[in-house]
């Protein structure tokens, strides 16, 4: 009985001590056959891109039988927290795939490698400004932003032919007077003009506000920075706040909804036109019924043209990943322009890259490819996204703000006071 | 009259359980609903319970986009290993706490209530760290030694509940009879706790099955994900989902958590309330 007992004890110890130096490769990133690994988490979720991405890893690894990636798949939804935790532990992928806006704590914090010197000038080139400044923070970049989603009008062209109204163009786009007296008369008894789905109403006031030159976060000469409301940023909210609470042709009961959650109600005929995400077209090609048109139309132009504020997605490198350099040499591969495309096709966005905007086959009006190409070159960087205390000022300040002014609860005043100065007591305690 | 009121207030306490009952099962019936509808019915203005074209579509794309089955069996290893692991710590312990009345058995039993208030944000990092130290991450074993002891509390308090539950006079009167400690604790405890053991097993089982944020953190490797990880895949940026897919991932998913629940929601409530009153 002892002997056995004895006999046991020693098993349990062996298998703990397997089991506790049961790791696989080493810490230098390469595995037993001296083979360079790096892991790439990807945060493609609908098919087409999924099956994109896997597919250039796999020619990747064709090619570089040296440098072996391998594909992790990610979720929008926890890429966060789950990004944090990986950070903190040592353990983030080598190549990661986020949104610029969710890279400001990860870079000031020195989790994410300074691309600069790492990447071909053909990449650098090729990719505007304007997109590098969503992923530069401070003195480094840390992002390769590569798509982008520009908001866009989706309207039913039954309605629109039907109403006489002008059509827009990017070439001619709607003034946001215009477009409030187009809702107004694409509205009656049992159809609103347009439904805004304004769950998330920070972003959208904010990067539809540039189109009239609305920065409300302003960088002052020492480099802090202070919320103010001009002229530009009372546009956008002041329009869809009269359409609401004044013409009534605007969906008061839209404004709590997603993007998805409006479109049984555009299927339906209840709404003549729905602002969304340009990549929202692969749902309403899948669900809408069958025989119905639509068409995509570019957002109301302000003092500033078509411009509108974006949160690219980006491809970054780990600061604790041992091999940086093949890192972004996967990404210049994933990011060539025919490639750049595939992506892009796959999630029903725009590529930052110029080589690939100018791919032919984004050129077609098939599903409203063609609009979203002609205000690609509009696209800013959305405002406040490097900006530190912004997450809170979100969340606490403005969100709640902008639903009561939305919903007719608190007047323009009110709203002013609340996003200015209450905003500047949140940004104060972020630059002491 | 009073009969009456006893009518129309029994009337009254059915009317708000239905109402309670449908408040509850709506959630599911509708992804039950959903999980069988066609894509174009999914947008309709006019949604209706029964689809007017029901389809396996999403099951069937659910099954092709995702590892499912391998998920489920991750899910499966990682949940039976937990919850047998719990339930073997859990039970001797439960046994001494409950016998052994001490202000250790008390300070004990507080700290089991504590612990349960902790968030998993909170322990998350400490955690990694310790795990990976030990190379664990990315590993089942150390999914599931997390498992094990994130349910070890509760299963503890359960099982303390059951323990009482079971007269003490019996085993003295077991002793009485000449049998010594073990036989005692075998023939005569054992059988009258198997029914609180094997519903804390379940319980622990659902806890681990159902859980997504550990798993999440802690596996990296495809093969080795578990279901609600997988399930997380079909949703994208800014709450965009592929519904159809989701919901008929998610109504499987949900399947073995509910034929449990079925099995041990009486013994659970039983549990909780053992021992509460003395006799």
């Amino acid at each position: 009985m002892r002997a056995s007992l004895r006999t046991t004890a020693a098993a349990a110890a062996t298998a703990l001590a397997l089991l506790l130096t049961g790791c696989a490769g080493t810490d230098d990133g390469r595995g037993d056959n001296g083979r360079i690994e790096l892991s790439f988490q990807s945060l493609a979720w609908q098919k087409e891109s999924v099956d994109a991405n896997k597919q250039l890893v796999k020619e990747w690894n064709e090619a570089h039988p040296d440098v072996h990636v391998s594909y992790v798949q990610g979720s929008w939804d926890t890429v966060h927290d789950q990004l944090l935790t990986s950070f903190e532990g040592g353990e983030a992928p080598d190549i990661i795939h986020d949104a610029s806006d969710d890279l400001a704590d990860f870079a000031y914090g020195g989790y994410l490698a300074d691309l600069r010197g790492l990447l071909p000038g053909r990449l650098t080139a090729d990719i505007p400004r304007q997109s590098w400044s969503t992923t530069t923070f401070g003195d480094g970049v840390y992002g390769v932003p590569f798509l982008q989603e520009p908001r866009v009008l989706i309207a039913n062209t039954k309605i629109l032919a039907g109403s006489g109204v002008r059509i827009p163009t990017p070439g001619e786009p709607w003034s946001w007077a215009e477009f409030r007296q187009v809702t107004k008369e694409l509205t009656v008894k049992g159809r609103y003009g347009v439904a805004w789905p304004l769950k998330e109403p920070v972003s959208v006031t904010l990067n539809l506000g540039l189109s009239d030159g609305g920065e409300l976060f302003h960088r002052g000469a020492d480099g802090k920075v202070t919320i103010r409301a001009d002229e530009g940023d009372r546009i956008v909210p002041g329009t869809i706040h009269d359409q609401v609470d004044i013409d009534h042709s605007a969906s008061r009961t839209a404004l709590g909804m997603g993007g998805s959650d409006t479109l049984p109600g555009f299927f339906g005929g209840k709404y003549a036109m729905v602002p969304l995400g340009f990549s929202y077209r692969q749902q309403v090609v899948e669900q809408a019924p069958e025989g119905f048109e639509w068409t995509v139309l570019p957002a109301p132009a302000g003092s500033a043209g078509l411009a509108q504020g974006v949160s690219p997605q980006t491809l970054s490198v780990s600061e604790a990943s041992p091999h940086k350099k093949e890192a972004a040499q996967f990404i210049d591969f994933l990011l060539r322009p025919p490639n750049m495309v595939r992506l892009a096709k796959g999630d029903w966005m725009l590529p930052t890259g110029t080589e690939a905007l100018a791919d032919p086959s984004l050129h077609t009006a098939e599903n409203g490819w063609a609009t979203g190409v002609a205000v690609a070159k509009a696209l800013r960087p959305a405002p406040a996204q490097s900006v530190r205390g912004y997450p809170e000022w979100k969340d606490k300040v403005a969100t709640p703000a902008l639903q009561e002014y939305y919903s007719g609860a608190v007047g323009a005043d009110e709203l002013r006071k609340r996003l200015v100065d209450d905003g500047n007591r949140v940004l104060a305690r972020y630059q002491r | 009259m009073s009969m009456r009121t006893s009518r129309t207030a029994r009337a009254g306490q059915y009317a708000a359980l239905l109402g309670y009952l449908v408040f509850l099962a709506f959630p599911f019936l509708w992804l039950i609903s959903t999980a069988f509808k066609p894509a174009r019915e999914l947008g309709s203005l006019h949604p209706t319970w029964i689809p007017d074209h029901p389809t396996l579509d999403n099951f069937r794309k659910a099954f092709d986009e995702q590892p499912l089955l391998q998920a489920a069996a991750n899910s499966l290893s990682a949940a039976v290993c937990a919850a047998l692991i719990a339930v073997v710590v859990a039970t001797p312990m439960a046994y001494v706490m409950a016998r052994r009345r001490s202000r250790l058995s008390t300070a004990a039993t507080g700290w089991v209530v504590i612990s349960q208030a902790f968030p998993l944000v909170l322990l998350i990092i400490p955690l990694f760290l310790i795990l990976k130290n030990l190379h664990l991450i990315n590993t089942r074993w150390g999914l599931i030694m997390v498992y094990a002891v994130w349910a070890l509390p509760f299963a503890l308090w359960m099982l303390v509940g059951y323990v009482r539950a079971v007269p003490a006079e019996l085993e003295e009167a077991a002793s009485v009879d000449g049998a010594g400690r073990l036989r005692t604790l075998v023939s005569v405890t054992a059988p009258l706790l198997t029914p609180g053991i094997v519903a804390t097993a379940l319980f622990a089982f659902i806890t681990a099955w159902n859980e997504l944020f550990f798993a999440l953190v802690l596996l990296k490797t495809p093969e080795k994900q578990t279901l609600p990880v997988v399930l997380t895949h079909f949703i994208g940026a800014e709450g965009a989902a592929d519904l159809g897919p989701l919901a008929a991932a998610a109504f499987l998913a949900t399947l073995p958590s509910l034929v449990i629940f079925a099995i041990i929601q009486r013994r659970i409530t039983g549990g909780m309330l053992a021992g509460a009153v003395k006799s």
